[in-house]
């Protein structure tokens, strides 16, 4: 049986599903079956797959994170294992060091986990709710945009610019949000806007 | 990059230079490997460190950070003055042939049209001869003196081996064999990659650099061949998918243009782009501009998008300055901006001189992050000691600091830097309290409105054109998002004879189905057929090689048009023929054009008909002369970086990159070279990724402290010891360190004078689990790239000395 193309043309359009049912559609008999189930049966039985890429370099290797139910917050999905994507052309299966790392970025000690906000001239951060922080950024931003938008330059023209808010936007972020905020900062009339393609 | 990751496979030789890809891109470094195993490619690296790729590599050159425009302007004289060019290439497709009209001249190191007085150039000069017929007059026997082919031949004459060495620093032997190994593969049967990243554009001469590289690689015949190209290896997992977006100050998506002040209507911005062809029967896509534009627009305002408002045209706002991220801190300092969102992003730690950047962002009113941990920018106000001395009671900014999904807690799409887009699937829900980037801006967004709708204020229209229709507006689904990336027809479109060729309301299948009379939308048409009628194209999976040329042209969706090799026209003669049997790629069958690829070209067009390869351009063949497109002129120059330790050995009077912005008040930041005698440079260790695995336990316990890279002559000149305390200081500022003395740096001598080197890695700051240290770019110079404005990190001027380390 040639393994690697019947995993190929099953996972063919299919990033994500049960890892258990992986193995039936390798097409293994029953006893290669149990075989197969008898050598790695927790992370294949009990966890999800989802094909994903290393959020670091610009080579963005595929890779398989499996999530398993959390033990301390029933109900969730927690991600306890990542590795390269054996079937992605571009790497085959490898990260680097970077990328082999990254399921303890996804469970950093440094992770921001709530709102944070910091009044003016304030020495800490204080834990806000979301609705607090998004109002008052809301607010912030309509009283700005109200004393400075420009709809008119001194020639007359239609210019409909806002020149006093930037915006950096994230190069790792995906190609939909890159759109979402595109959307969101022209709608708003930024010309400062920015992201990480130049440094 | 022209061409993919998988196709370095097919190269004969790879030259790495301004990058390192070994420690920086590891995987896909991986591909040369597999070129120097299976088919015997020979590696050369150019660094100024004797990087990891230097060390796996056939052979290694060093090179004094700044000066690469003098070592590859060597490579250029050395193919042209010994003929080792592929001539039918260069003849058929560069514009070697093309007249340079008159009035175009280079004196001094400066070409015609320069004012002093604003550090520009009147381009008009840089241009073709126009014959009656409205085309560019060529001379196919290359001769005429004013051809680009003499000019070049006269232009590049100056960068002799020697010279190279006196400016460069690389023996001229080492030159030699570079410079030999890549004239061997001007034959159509061999084929070299150029592999680079930030070590090429990170100078206030970076864009120069890389078109001095792609001179080469065309004069070889080495663009649109397996195994070629020039590659830009890039930074972040996404940086080519969000420049294609376009979220940088100028742009729109798919690489049009923002309009500006000067373009009052939709008309007067479309009719500075009509893209007229140079020469008899090219192709010149760029005339399709309008139809692009016109779908952006429809995409952009939906049905408030008509023809008697000019589609929305004027709800976009107009430009008056390009707000690159130097002018956007610049602006920032001079207390103009209130207010900044950064979305996964540094930039206290990513923009060059951190002093003003402290000082622009304590002038905010407000700064929102939003990132999945914390980042140093976000605690700009805390008072870290050495490493980030302010005082909180005086900065009146008020900061939110936002918990964001990780990459692995969201779907969607990506585009890696061989351009495929594909899909990501989320693995768990966002953890803690964190929302996906596209709920936040979603939220923000419809409160803005709302909170217009309810009390009014200035600029209501343009606010609420924007078309906001998801199924559901506060949680946009990423594969509608993708879907409006790419478009649909809004009415029944027809052909000629009045059939139906695509029905309303279905996905466009490809961008030549746009039209211009706002019958169809699509925001970007770069990624037109990702997600067409037949569904989402960038979670395709099968990674078959049909061709057996590493081409996996079922994976994903490279743009545009699914095709993985840029201009792959060129891999054939004039005559649709290969150049050779080991190069075989895209050619005509008799019928149409076919091969390993989708054809960069139209698909039935035969080769009789004499339309180029390089059908973007009006020309339909490739520039080695600029003609107005570059900020500096039309051919390289060797300029000095701003902090350099000589004058410019061949045009001592210019000092720098001569149409380089520098603001008012930065002059005065750059050191000289008598109280800073020494270069140093910036560079990436293979453990951490940019400012951000600093924050990560895994990465810091391998790599936990920042230190400074020196060599064993500097070391024992100034007196530092291995693993000794070091202070760095340029004329903005210090960072201390641990001296790492190493055998991978040796000074060079440079116009005669020893010229020593330091390396420093840019990964640490004051957050993080890393130790503490101060940002990198408390040294480096707030200039940039005169195209790019991207700063000059690469090569700068210090000096060092030893201190006793902290007490423990
Ligand atoms: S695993 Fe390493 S090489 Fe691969 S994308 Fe991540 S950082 Fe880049």
């Amino acid at each position: 049986m040639n393994m690697e193309l019947s995993r190929r043309q099953f996972l063919a359009g299919s990033g994500a599903g049960l890892a258990g049912t992986t193995i039936a559609a390798l097409g293994f008999g029953d006893v290669e079956s149990a075989h197969a189930v008898s050598i790695r049966p927790f992370k294949l039985a009990q966890t999800k797959e989802a094909r994903s890429t290393c959020p670091y370099c610009a080579v963005s290797c595929g890779m398989v994170i499996f999530s398993a139910q959390s033990k301390s917050a029933p109900g969730k999905m927690e991600i306890v294992h990542i590795e390269g994507d054996a079937d992605h052309p571009v790497n085959r299966g490898t990260l680097c060091p970077k990328g082999s790392a990254a399921l303890d970025y996804i469970r950093s000690e440094t992770r921001v986990k709530y709102p944070m906000y910091r009044k003016p001239g304030a020495n800490k951060f204080e834990r806000v709710s979301w609705d607090f922080a998004m109002e008052r950024i809301a607010k912030l931003m309509k009283d700005d945009r109200d004393q400075n938008f420009i709809e008119k330059n001194n020639d007359g023209t239609t210019v409909n610019r806002w020149t006093t808010m930037a915006f950096l936007s994230g190069s790792s972020c995906t190609n939909e949000t890159g759109w979402l905020t595109w959307k969101v900062a022209r709608g708003l009339g930024l010309l400062q806007l920015e992201n990480q393609a130049r440094i | 990059m022209t061409n993919s990751w998988t196709d370095i496979k097919n190269a004969d030789v790879v030259w790495i230079m301004g990058g390192n890809a070994a420690e920086a891109h590891p995987c896909g470094f991986k591909w040369v490997t597999e070129a120097k195993a299976e088919r015997g490619a020979k590696l050369m690296v150019v660094d100024p460190r004797f990087t990891r790729s230097a060390a796996v590599a056939d052979h290694y050159s060093p090179i004094r950070p700044g000066t690469d425009i003098a070592f590859l302007s060597g490579v250029v004289n050395y193919l042209l003055s010994n003929d080792k060019i592929h001539k039918e290439y260069v003849r058929n497709y560069t514009n070697a042939a093309y007249i340079v009209k008159e009035g175009y001249a280079f004196n001094e190191g400066l070409f015609s049209g320069y004012n002093e007085a604003n550090r520009s150039y009147d381009r008009s000069s840089w241009e073709y001869e126009i014959g009656p017929d409205g085309f560019a007059v060529r001379d196919l026997t290359l001769e005429n003196p004013r051809s680009v082919y003499q000019l070049m031949k006269q232009h590049f004459s100056v960068y002799t081996p020697e010279t190279v060495e006196r400016i460069t620093g690389s023996p001229k032997d080492k030159f030699l064999k570079v410079a030999d190994w890549v004239a061997s593969t001007a034959t159509g049967d061999r084929a070299m990659t150029i592999m680079y990243a930030l070590g090429w554009t990170q100078h206030s001469h970076g864009a120069q650099n890389i078109r001095t590289a792609a001179m080469i690689q065309l004069l070889c015949g080495n663009i649109g061949v397996p195994g070629g190209g020039i590659n830009a290896l890039r930074g972040h997992s996404n940086v080519q998918g969000i420049t294609d977006i376009g979220t940088l100050t100028a742009s729109l998506p798919g690489y049009l243009a923002m309009p500006t002040d000067s373009e009052p209507t939709l008309e007067s911005h479309l009719g500075k782009r009509t893209f007229k062809p140079l020469q008899a029967n090219q192709t010149s896509y760029w005339q399709n501009y309008r139809k692009f534009y016109v779908s952006f627009l429809k995409g952009m305002y939906g049905e408030k998008a008509t023809k008697e408002n000019e589609f929305g045209y004027n709800w976009l706002p107009k430009l008056d300055v390009a707000y690159d991220c130097l002018r956007m801190f610049e602006t920032m300092y001079q207390g103009k901006t209130n207010g900044l969102i950064c979305q996964g992003f540094n930039p206290l730690m990513s923009i060059a001189h951190t002093k003003k950047s402290i000082a622009g962002l304590s002038k905010l009113k407000f700064l929102v992050s939003i990132d999945p941990i914390e980042t140093d920018t976000a605690r700009f106000w805390e008072n870290h000691g050495e490493y980030n001395d302010v005082d909180p009671a005086k900065i009146q900014t008020e900061v939110f600091m936002l918990p964001c999904a990780s990459f692995a807690e969201e779907e969607g799409s990506l585009t890696n830097s061989s351009r495929c887009v594909s899909w990501k699937w989320a693995a768990a829900e966002p953890y803690h309290e964190s929302w996906r980037d596209a709920d936040f801006l979603a939220d923000l967004f419809l409160r803005i409105r709302k909170l217009y709708e309810k009390d009014g204020g200035k600029g209501i229209e343009p606010l609420m054109a924007v078309d906001w229709s998801y199924k559901d507006p506060l949680h946009p689904h990423a594969e509608e998002v993708l879907k409006e990336l790419n478009g649909k027809a809004l009415v029944d479109l027809k052909d000629g004879e009045g059939k139906v060729t695509r029905a309303a309301g279905q996905q466009l299948a490809s961008f030549a189905e746009m039209r211009d009379d706002g019958s169809t939308d699509g925001v970007q048409w770069i990624y037109t057929g990702v997600f067409g009628p037949n569904g989402n194209l960038a979670q395709r999976r099968d990674n078959s090689d049909p061709s057996g040329m590493n081409v996996y042209g079922s994976w994903g969706f490279a743009w545009p048009a699914n095709r993985r090799i840029l201009y792959n026209r060129a891999s054939a003669d004039p005559d649709g023929k290969p150049w050779s049997e080991a190069k075989k790629y895209v050619f005509w069958d008799g019928a149409k054009w076919t091969g390993a690829d989708i054809p960069d070209y139209v698909p039935t067009l035969p080769p009789s008909r004499g339309a180029g390869p390089f059908i973007m351009n009006p020309e339909g063949v490739s520039r080695l002369f600029a003609r107005g497109m570059m900020a500096e002129g039309p051919f390289p120059v060797h300029y000095e970086p701003f902090e350099a330790p000589v004058a410019n050995p061949l045009f001592p009077k210019i000092k720098g990159n001569p149409v380089a912005r520098v603001f008012k008040g930065d002059m005065e930041v750059f050191g000289t070279a008598k109280e800073f005698p020494i270069v140093a440079t910036t560079y990436r260790l293979v453990e951490h990724f940019h400012y951000w695995t600093k924050g990560v336990h895994a990465n810091a316990v391998i790599q936990p402290e920042f230190f400074v890279e020196i060599s064993e002559e500097l070391a024992r000149e100034k007196g530092i010891t291995r693993g000794g305390w070091v202070r760095v200081w340029s004329n903005r500022g210090a960072v201390k360190g641990k001296a790492v003395v190493t055998k991978r740096l040796k000074p060079l001598k440079i116009d005669g004078k020893t010229v020593h080197t330091v390396g420093m890695p840019l990964n640490y700051g004051f957050i993080g689990e890393a130790k503490k240290a101060s940002p990198i770019n408390t040294l480096t110079p707030p200039v940039g790239d005169a195209n790019s404005q991207t700063p000059e990190f690469k090569a700068f001027l210090v000096d060092i000395e030893p201190i006793s380390g902290p007490v423990a």
